[in-house]
């Protein structure tokens, strides 16, 4: 926010017309540093979580340029392994699990309720300042050595070597007890504060993909936390739970492990579906196909995630009983994935669909995802997971679901809201060409992953056998075009804020409520209370051209006793 | 924050339209708190059965050195504080608040009661090496204390904390009266059901993972008590200001809660780890 | 079943024999066939519901694009046949796939009894396979067309064994024995990877898998196995440095790995992590073998794992005689 706002603010006090509203409500550093406002928390979230994303984007980069010849090119094995490591601890615990909710989730679910705020804003306080803490104790790490255990923390490998174990977990441990407290923030939010009307299945599908994330990180996330607990407790006091020298169980530490990291892929991967579902239905200007159907696939996927750790340890020697179990269960969170997915492209039959810049994302998501999802199958199956697993396979499936699935909506998200966060429009033309970039450098970069995977290439690998390396420089190559997509997006994104232009209170025809609110929304959202409809009914709006936006024919249809007068 | 239509009601937030919502608010979250606490501990407990039931002789063999009616003295303790602080709700709820100051404060005290005994636990564990694995050094006393089994029998060996006690309480007079007390009752008690002489177990190996287990989870489970104690200092205060002089009593309700659970925990953790056999 | 399998294997059209493919390399062992039908036939299907989504997905932007004059028509918000039929068919499916995959998998870890049986030991960073006469090396040597049965463990690290070209991965625990077969179908040499991360030279944790044309196997063990009686002192202790892993960490060129170089160290000076210092005689040596960390040299961290147990007498002075060598005091 130490470059937003400035900026913001030196455009907003030239125009003496500008409202008042959440970003220039007040001054100075502190009025955000101890903000009660979800928006302003979002905001700030929004920048600390980029930031991570940027860090963690130049160890990928870096990684790959390594990876460009055979053996050494630019760093040395320890090099490698702690930069591996970081990548995927920065980019896993600072950005991607806390990325969609605490950002866009922390912004748009209480204006999508109607409501003043989330019902526990200190909280949200609290889990924006644990997340600071948490960053600087894992950022530190580098400082203090590094980690090269990559980013599982695998026994006895973790609990044996020279690195910086210790602050690396507890960052995550700490960052772990932030995702705890904006996931309970956001139960009792959605519980208790939901508008006159909006029943649970009248509920944007947004709020029902950042509920049903909710409940994965308070229930799942604890366990993380122990299990971090109990890894630093087997570094300094020697514990031994899971160290075979004193009878405990290595393969222990992996149940733990993946208790909590199995359903945290849903933390990342829900609420990415949550945006999709409303980008598809307000960018093909079409009422949601299904809604009942994705609620509760949605739901669905949140309880069955906890369900499929195992099938992390098919090659660990676990029984071929549990095995068997684990596979089964596994192949059951495909079916509610695959029923979103067929209603996505049924929610753009006989629309009239614009191809936006968040909708380009959108349909980056289907491509992407859609492949992401489908080589999940490869690893479900358990003959097949044997040859593929800890190889670049899993790599690439994992990038395609996380990359291509949450970053695209996170972006896709970004995008669509950006408007009713800073109240500024961004170049549609530069937008294109960006999601384009990014679509293209993506697939080159992670596709011939996928077959250097199956051919055979185990994954954290510094060296590698030569006859991976034309993959290899594919890859590297599509990376450079993924940093140069990322790089133009950052541009004109920090350029729309100042230059931008001024955006209508609901610039796309969305019909939920964040759209009733000027952009950016007041300090307390709304002047008024709602009586909230169907949120897919996109009927009831039409564009004026004269404001570049979209209003509702009948705006008092869906107000409740507006309050007198507001200053 | 002027101007919205509850702004007469000073306890209510400005986000939430009445106070009921605000306290459906927080009770819900408390819940989902607590279920977070509960799976929190739920993974040590995973971890405890997963290791027991790989090694159980270490578990039996640990217990003895763990004195059970410290534990039970503990129980009785916080049961008792759970009383107090459910009874300060009531009070809270019918602005009785000198009532409530008087419950908030004996609580305060059960839990520093409970905290006391602990550090007595604690304190003869650190005396005799019976430290998680990486400080565990029992070897000095283990030796005599077979040796004085041995010379002693039925007199001593009855638990693991008489036998722990009492070759220290011959050698030094000191510690007589911190430890003898409270081990030498219930050690008199138990000769005559337990038989003599078969608590001389040979130490299994690996034995000091039942102590690392221990400290973790007593450790954890302390830090929550302590936590707890704030909270309770942090309501007495507000009492003190008049806070729930309109009966606004969210705030005791809620850290009557965590304090039930808390509570909870500590009984398993007595089962799990006092009550073994 | 009978049909589902002749179908897959039209519309996967499985090459015949052992060529690699796009997607997969060599196939060489008798369960290698599960993985590779099933690869397919999931590919197939993956690839059907791919195109059905991103056409549909194309055809609609094009036909429904906002443009001049077109509007969006009413259609059913929601179509109860119409989304069972799709949950209901990718239910269908995985249970088809989730079937072959367990069917394929019992018949990959099931190792037929009469199995010839090689012991394994990870530890960072080299492979011992140990023969049933006792002879250790470095690289896994088995015989074509018998199944082999490797029961594996970890001296420190979680490892894992991977040979691509038979499609068996399996991980080596510290503390328990995991097992896993593989029945090779062609001769030749195949790559064994370590496919669980386990620290600096995790990539180079690479054997070779030799399968030896019928007969020859046991030719090569029998011949290998008496290197010390046919070979010099120096020379077996060359063959142990390079088959137990030494050089892994040890370089003989006087460049420094993760453990000092082993050119020119006997009878010389050696500085040690704890201040003093000790020349390098046999004794220190043999002590460096059996406990490594008893006296570390200065500048190294204590990671090299003991060979106690491990290593013959008779191997160990080879060991120093081949290091005797390399310093020319022979």
């Amino acid at each position: 926010m130490a470059v937003a706002t400035p900026a913001l603010a030196g455009t907003d006090t030239t125009d003496n017309q500008t409202p008042k509203n959440y970003l220039n409500a007040s001054r100075g550093l502190l009025s955000w540093f101890f903000t009660l406002d979800h928006k302003r928390i979002g905001v700030m979230y929004l920048i600390a979580i980029l930031s991570s994303f940027f860090l963690g984007g130049v160890f990928a980069l870096l990684l790959r340029t390594e990876l460009l010849t055979p053996a050494q090119t630019i760093m040395d094995a320890d090099t490698y392994n702690k930069m591996f490591t970081l990548h995927g601890a920065v980019m896993i615990f600072l950005f991607i699990i806390p990325g969609i909710p605490a950002t866009l989730g922390n912004f748009v679910l209480p204006l999508m309720l109607g409501a003043k705020d989330v019902a526990l804003p200190r909280l949200n306080l609290a889990s924006f300042w644990l997340w600071m803490i948490g960053a600087v104790f894992a950022v530190s790490s580098i400082v203090v050595g590094a980690v090269d255990t990559g980013w599982t923390f695998y026994t006895p490998y973790s609990t044996t070597t020279g690195t910086a174990v210790i602050s690396m977990t507890l960052g995550a441990f700490i960052l772990g007890f932030s995702s705890i407290f904006t996931g309970l923030n956001f139960i009792v939010t959605i519980h208790k504060m939901r508008p006159e009307g909006m029943t649970w299945f009248r509920m944007p599908l947004f709020l029902w993909g950042i509920y049903s994330t909710a409940i994965i990180q308070v229930l799942a996330t604890p366990v993380l936390g122990i299990t971090l607990l109990l890894l630093v407790a087997e570094r300094t006091l020697g514990v031994g739970i899971f160290d075979p020298a004193l009878g405990g169980d290595p393969v222990l530490y992996q149940h733990f492990f993946w208790f909590y990291s199995h359903p945290a892929v849903y933390i990342m991967i829900l609420p990415a579906m949550a945006i999709m579902s409303e980008l598809m239905s307000v960018f093909s200007g079409k009422h949601i196909f299904g809604y009942r159907f994705i609620a509760w696939s949605s739901v669905a996927i949140a309880l069955l995630s906890f369900l499929v750790w195992g099938h992390h340890m098919f090659t660990s020697g676990q029984a071929g009983i549990t095995n068997m179990i684990f596979s089964a269960l596994t192949f059951s969170v495909a079916i509610p994935s695959a029923v979103k997915v067929f209603n996505w492209v049924a929610t753009m039959y006989k629309g009239s669909i614009r191809l936006a810049t968040p909708m380009l994302y959108a349909l980056s998501f289907l491509f992407l995802f859609s492949i992401g999802g489908l080589t999940g199958l490869f690893l479900g199956a358990l003959s097949t997971d044997v040859h593929l697993h800890d190889t670049y396979f899993v790599v690439a499936h994992f990038h395609y679901v996380m990359f291509g699935g949450t970053v695209i909506a996170f972006l896709g998200g970004l995008h669509y809201w950006w408007p009713k966060m800073f109240g500024r429009m961004y170049s549609e033309r530069w937008g294109s060409i960006a999601a384009l970039l990014v679509f293209v450098g993506f697939n080159l970069t992670f596709f011939s992953q996928f077959v250097m995977g199956s051919q055979g290439m185990p994954r954290r690998y510094f060296n590698y056998v030569d006859r991976f390396t034309s993959y290899h420089q594919i890859s590297t190559i599509g990376s450079y075009v993924l940093g140069l997509g990322f790089f133009v997006i950052a541009g004109y994104l920090l350029h729309s804020l100042v230059r931008g232009d001024r955006a209508p209170a609901n610039p796309w025809g969305g019909a939920t409520l964040e759209w009733e609110t000027s952009s950016p929304p007041p300090p307390h959202n709304f002047d008024c209370e709602f009586r909230a409809g169907d949120p897919y009914d996109l009927d009831d709006l039409r564009y004026d051209p004269e404001i570049k936006g979209h209003v509702r024919r009948d705006p008092e249809s869906i107000r409740l006793h507006p309050k007198g007068a507001q200053q | 924050m002027t101007g919205h239509a509850h702004a007469q009601d000073p306890n209510v937030a400005h986000h939430f339209e009445n106070a009921d919502q605000q306290y459906q608010s927080a009770k819900l979250g408390m819940w989902v708190f607590l279920a977070t606490e509960i799976l929190f501990f739920g993974g040590l407990f995973c971890a405890y059965a997963v290791y027991r039931a790989n090694h159980p002789e270490i578990f039996v063999f640990g217990h003895h050195f763990l004195d059970k009616s410290l534990g039970a003295l503990n129980t009785v303790i916080l049961i008792c504080s759970s009383f107090t602080i459910a009874w300060a709700v009531r009070a809270a709820q019918l602005k009785q608040i000198r009532l409530l100051k008087v419950l908030l404060a004996l609580t305060l005290a059960c839990a520093a009661g409970f905290l006391s005994v602990k550090y007595v636990e604690y304190s003869h564990k650190w005396k005799h090496g019976l430290l998680w694995a990486s400080r565990y050094s029992p070897e000095a006393h283990h030796g005599e204390q077979r040796d004085h089994a041995e010379e002693t029998g039925a007199e001593s060996a009855a638990s693991g904390e008489t036998t722990e006690s009492s070759p220290e309480a011959v050698q030094e007079g000191l510690e007589r009266s911190k430890i003898a007390p409270a081990a030498s009752g219930p050690a008199g008690l138990a000769v005559a059901d337990e038989r003599p002489g078969e608590e001389i177990v040979a130490e299994p190996k690996n034995a000091q993972v039942y102590f690392s287990i221990y400290f973790l989870l007593t450790g954890l489970h302390g830090i929550h008590v302590l936590g707890g104690m704030g909270a309770m200092a942090w309501l007495l205060s507000l009492a003190r200001r008049g806070a729930f002089d309109t009966g606004h009593f969210t705030k005791v309700d809620m850290v009557a809660l965590y304090w039930h659970l808390v509570d909870l925990i500590w009984i398993y953790l007595f089962l799990l780890l006092y009550l073994i056999d | 079943m009978m049909d589902l399998q002749i179908a897959s294997n039209l519309l996967s059209a499985l090459p015949e024999g052992t060529e690699p493919s796009m997607w997969m390399p060599p196939r060489v062992s008798t369960v290698a066939h599960h993985v590779d039908w099933l690869f397919n036939f999931i590919l197939a299907v993956s690839v059907f519901f791919f195109l059905l989504i991103v056409v549909l997905m194309v055809l609609f932007v094009i036909r429904y694009r906002r443009r001049e004059g077109h509007q969006a028509e009413d259609s059913p918000s929601h179509n109860m046949a119409l989304e069972l039929t799709w949950s209901l068919i990718p239910l269908a499916l995985v249970v088809v796939i989730f079937f072959f995959g367990f069917k394929g998998f019992l018949d990959m870890t099931t190792s037929p009894a009469n199995a010839y049986e090689i012991l394994v030991d990870g530890q960072k960073w080299n492979w011992s396979f140990t023969y049933p006469n006792g002879y250790v090396d470095s690289n896994l040597h088995a015989p074509v067309q018998r199944p082999v049965r490797l029961v594996m463990t970890s001296a420190d690290v979680i490892h894992s064994l991977y040979v691509p070209a038979f499609r068996i991965k399996s991980d080596l625990v510290p503390g328990r024995y995991s097992k896993a077969w593989f029945e090779a179908t062609e001769p030749g040499q195949y790559e064994l990877f370590c496919a669980e991360y386990c620290g600096t030279s995790h990539s180079d944790m690479i054997a070779q898998v030799i399968v030896h044309p019928p007969g020859e196997f046991e030719k090569w063990l029998e011949q290998a196995s008496n290197f010390l009686e046919t070979m010099t002192p120096v020379e077996a202790g060359f063959k142990l440095y390079q088959v137990r892993g030494c050089q892994q960490c040890h370089s003989v060129d006087g460049s420094a790995k993760t453990g000092p170089t082993l050119l020119g160290i006997f009878g010389h000076t050696q500085a040690l992590a704890d201040g003093g210092s000790i020349v390098a005689d046999e004794n220190y040596i043999r002590e460096s073998i059996l406990e490594p960390a008893a006296r570390v040299v200065a500048g190294y961290e204590p990671v090299m794992p003991t060979y106690q147990g491990r290593i013959k007498d008779e191997e160990i002075t080879a060991i120093i005689e081949y290091l005797k060598s390399l310093s020319g005091t022979e």
